[in-house]
């Protein structure tokens, strides 16, 4: 039963069906090497990802973690106000030699001859610059410290840190290397006691920019792109949006929308140096606004991102079916009420995503910054947008540039910071698209 | 909606009437990137000592971009400091001129010292002019002619040399590294190698004789770094054999990475730049507008600060970077001339 039935259609359809075996094997052999090419192509992008991601991190981990010299200072008066002239002349304490009071703890808890210069000046050497300000600060905040012995946890130095996380090569000569074999003896010694540790570095978070690795962050440079997002979200977002509905919803389809929609989207792919240099003209040298400033960095961004939003937006309206404009203006609604009242509102998950992918854009942002005098060194925290300030890949691109050996680690570090921004932004963007969305 | 667009309006008017009102209370600096870390180092030491001072904003970018900012007028929406490796040119000073900036106060503060490196792992390397001269010239004289430049590897340029090929990260043509590099290295080892008669003979005209002293070669052996010393740096990381073209200061930095270069038998240290016997080394300046001091807070202050010993004295922290601080005569007549008001 089973021969005859396998083999009597056999005779006669075999022709037919090598002809279409041959056919179907070919085909599916080039779905799988597409398949193939596919897969390899993912593998590739995720192969550099990785190693970009591998590199940040390796370099950049040990940024977040600050060696730190702990030392009893004795607020010495005779250090401080030898003439005892605080109450009359705040400022006295402002400018006292607060450096001495270090020299003078290190002097005691390395036990060094005070005479041996060299030596002192090696042991000063490890405790960062920025110790003066970090005594005097104490000081001017609780002069009724004066005279008493407290310990002060200090910032040690770059190098010093740099060869505490193993990042200086110590077999090379002793002349070749910043760190010198005395002052490692001293590290070991200090680590040993517990007054030479490594903690979580706060200061990276907070400080301003620095030209002592240890005391830089990119406090400064944070606020002054949380300055121009919060410009560029408020000014772009309403434009654009106001831009997109007239457009889309008002405007008569003629050749001059057709002329605008060409002209945005090619503004969307201007090299974004061309916006800097818009800004240089416009706003610094024509509007006469200050130079280095947060504000006309946002209005820079702004002009870069409003494209991009009002695309996002354009494409948004569009998904929205008419039949839920019919209905409204079926049921006696104006055409304003059908847009702010139903169109608007369920395209705003689409508006939303395409202004939030704009700023992670912005937020990235470095060329058009270059021009209007942003990239540049900037201590004090700006007050106002005003003020000169900084921003985050700037300062990424400034420590790229510095000589020292901590400031590699610290590049990295930023990076991370950036990257992790962008993360969180750009997931804001997905989730929000997930939960509001609707599909028709 | 209608609240974001009241927002949106009063913002625009705001920063409409913002702009023209702004008088400044915070020193502005732009210019040298070889100049930026020491004014980071001044003007951030100036913020600490001077609390009642801002801390002065520095903005790297090049000698030429800075002094184009600076020579753009005078009032507070313009720089108040620009930092230069290089003198100020005659037609930058026009330019300043026919902008109103007619009182500029140049000053120099110190020297640099440019110095060749190589990989940490290599030995010890002796050059002189001439041989950088003939590894990295377009042309060379053989025979009486000029050829296009025929040496491939350091030891046909010098036996004494190593047996690799050459390989130099040189600055590029905007920096202005670049210019010194010209005049003390490739001009000098044309001389020393008795070509820059031999070419004289050759090209009737002066100017064009000059410049094929200097033309680089471009086959690819001699390769220009447009960015900082920390792109010459990883090329040099991944190139063993590579030479570049470091400042001091970014050498010591990095001394325990790279070998440095005798140049004609003398090791550059802040020493031997110091009393000139290292050959490579220009001056550092920085040019102050006369009519901000007294207008912007505490520019004067700044200046001189800048100029106090203990900036850029024997033993600053200026020093301690890789600045060739100028002899204790030359540091007092800058101090005087300042002072003084000396003018360009």
């Amino acid at each position: 039963m089973t021969e005859i039935t396998a083999s009597s259609p056999a005779t006669f359809v075999r022709p037919a069906q090598t002809r279409r075996d041959i056919g179907i094997k070919k085909r599916y052999r080039a779905e799988k090497r597409f398949r193939v090419y596919g897969v390899a192509a993912i593998l590739t992008g995720l192969f550099f990802l990785f190693v970009l991601l591998w590199t940040v991190v390796s370099n950049g981990y040990t940024a977040f973690l600050q060696t730190t010299i702990s030392l009893p200072i004795e607020f010495s008066e005779k250090v401080i106000d030898p003439k005892n002239e605080r109450a009359d002349n705040p400022a006295k304490l402002m400018t006292a030699n607060y450096p001495l009071l270090v020299r003078d703890a290190l002097v005691k808890a390395l036990n060094i001859d005070p005479a041996n210069r060299a030596l002192v000046k090696q042991a000063t050497d490890m405790v960062s610059a920025s110790a003066r300000t970090q005594l005097r600060d104490i000081v001017v905040a609780n002069p009724s410290v004066i005279g008493t012995t407290q310990t002060v946890s200090l910032l040690a130095e770059g190098n010093i840190d740099s060869a505490n996380k193993g990042q200086i090569d110590l077999t090379v000569a002793e002349a070749n290397r910043k760190v010198k074999d005395k002052q490692i003896e001293w590290m070991k010694m200090l680590s040993e006691s517990g007054s030479l540790t490594k903690s979580f570095n706060t200061g990276l978070f907070t400080y301003g920019a620095s030209s002592r690795p240890e005391a830089a962050g990119i406090g400064v440079a944070a606020l002054g792109s949380l300055y121009m997002m919060l410009i560029v979200l408020v000014l772009a977002l309403p434009i654009g949006v106001c831009a997109s509905i007239y457009l889309e919803e008002f405007a008569p389809k003629n050749r001059l929308t057709d002329l605008i929609e060409v002209n945005i989207n090619n503004l969307a792919a201007v090299p974004s140096i061309v916006y800097g240099l818009l800004g240089l003209a416009v706003f610094i040298n024509f509007a006469g606004m200050p130079r280095s400033a947060a504000l006309v960095g946002g209005l820079v961004l702004t002009l870069m991102t409003l494209p991009t939003i009002i695309i996002a937006t354009r494409a948004a309206l569009k998904a929205v079916p008419p039949s839920i404009r019919s209905a409204a203006l079926g049921l006696g609604a104006s055409k304003m009420q059908t847009i702010f009242h139903h169109v608007l509102p369920l395209a705003m998950p689409g508006v939303l995503t395409g202004t939030i992918i704009g700023l992670a854009h912005a937020l990235g942002e470095t060329a058009p910054l270059l021009l209007i005098g942003m990239v540049a060194f900037v201590v004090d925290y700006p007050g106002s947008p005003m003020e000169p300030s900084t921003a985050l890949p700037v300062q990424i691109y400034m420590w790229a540039n510095e000589a020292e050996r901590a400031f590699v680690e610290r590049t990295s570090g930023a990076i991370i910071i950036l990257l992790v921004f962008l993360v969180i932004m750009n997931l804001g963007a997905i989730l929000l698209r997930r939960r509001f969305e609707r599909r028709w | 909606m209608n609240v974001l667009k009241l927002t949106a309006a009063a913002l625009v008017a705001s920063v409409a009437f913002a702009g023209a009102a702004a008088a400044r209370d915070q020193i502005q600096v732009a210019g040298s990137s070889t100049v930026l870390p020491y004014a980071k180092i001044v003007a951030e030491t100036f913020g600490e000592t001077f609390p009642d001072f801002k801390t002065p904003v520095v903005e790297s970018g090049g000698t030429g971009a800075g002094l184009k900012e600076f020579c753009k007028g005078v009032g507070p929406d313009t720089i108040d400091v620009a930092n230069a490796s290089r003198k100020i040119k005659d037609s930058e000073l026009e330019t300043c001129k026919s902008n109103g900036v007619t009182e500029v106060q140049e000053i120099k503060f110190g020297y640099d010292g440019i110095v060749f490196a190589t990989d940490g792992g290599n030995a010890d390397l002796k050059l002189v002019p001439k041989d950088l001269y003939l590894a990295l010239a377009a042309e060379v004289v053989v025979d009486g002619k000029l050829v296009a430049n025929p040496y491939k590897k350091w030891s046909e340029v010098n036996k004494d040399l190593p047996d690799v090929e050459i390989a130099a990260y040189i600055p590029g043509e905007k920096h202005g590294t670049r210019e010194v590099f010209d005049e003390k290295v490739l001009a000098a080892g044309c001389k020393e190698a008795g070509a820059t008669d031999v070419i004289k003979g050759l090209v009737a005209d002066e100017k064009e004789a000059a410049k094929k002293c200097i033309a680089v070669r471009k086959d690819g052996l001699a390769i220009d770094i447009d960015g900082d010393y920390t792109e010459t740096l990883a090329r040099i990381a991944s190139n063993k054999n590579g030479i570049g073209v470091f400042g001091l200061s970014f050498y010591e930095n990095n001394a325990d990475k790279l070998k440095v270069a005798t140049m004609s038998g003398i090791a550059p240290s802040v020493e031997t730049v110091a009393s000139g016997e290292y050959p490579v080394s220009r001056p550092l300046f920085f040019y102050v507008k006369k009519a901000h001091l007294g207008v912007i807070p505490g520019l004067k202050e700044y200046v001189e600060f800048f100029l106090d010993d203990q900036m850029i004295g024997a033993d600053s922290p200026l020093a301690a970077y890789g600045l060739v601080p100028a002899p204790d005569a030359e540091r007092e007549e800058v101090r005087k001339a300042f002072s003084a008001g000396n003018m360009l």
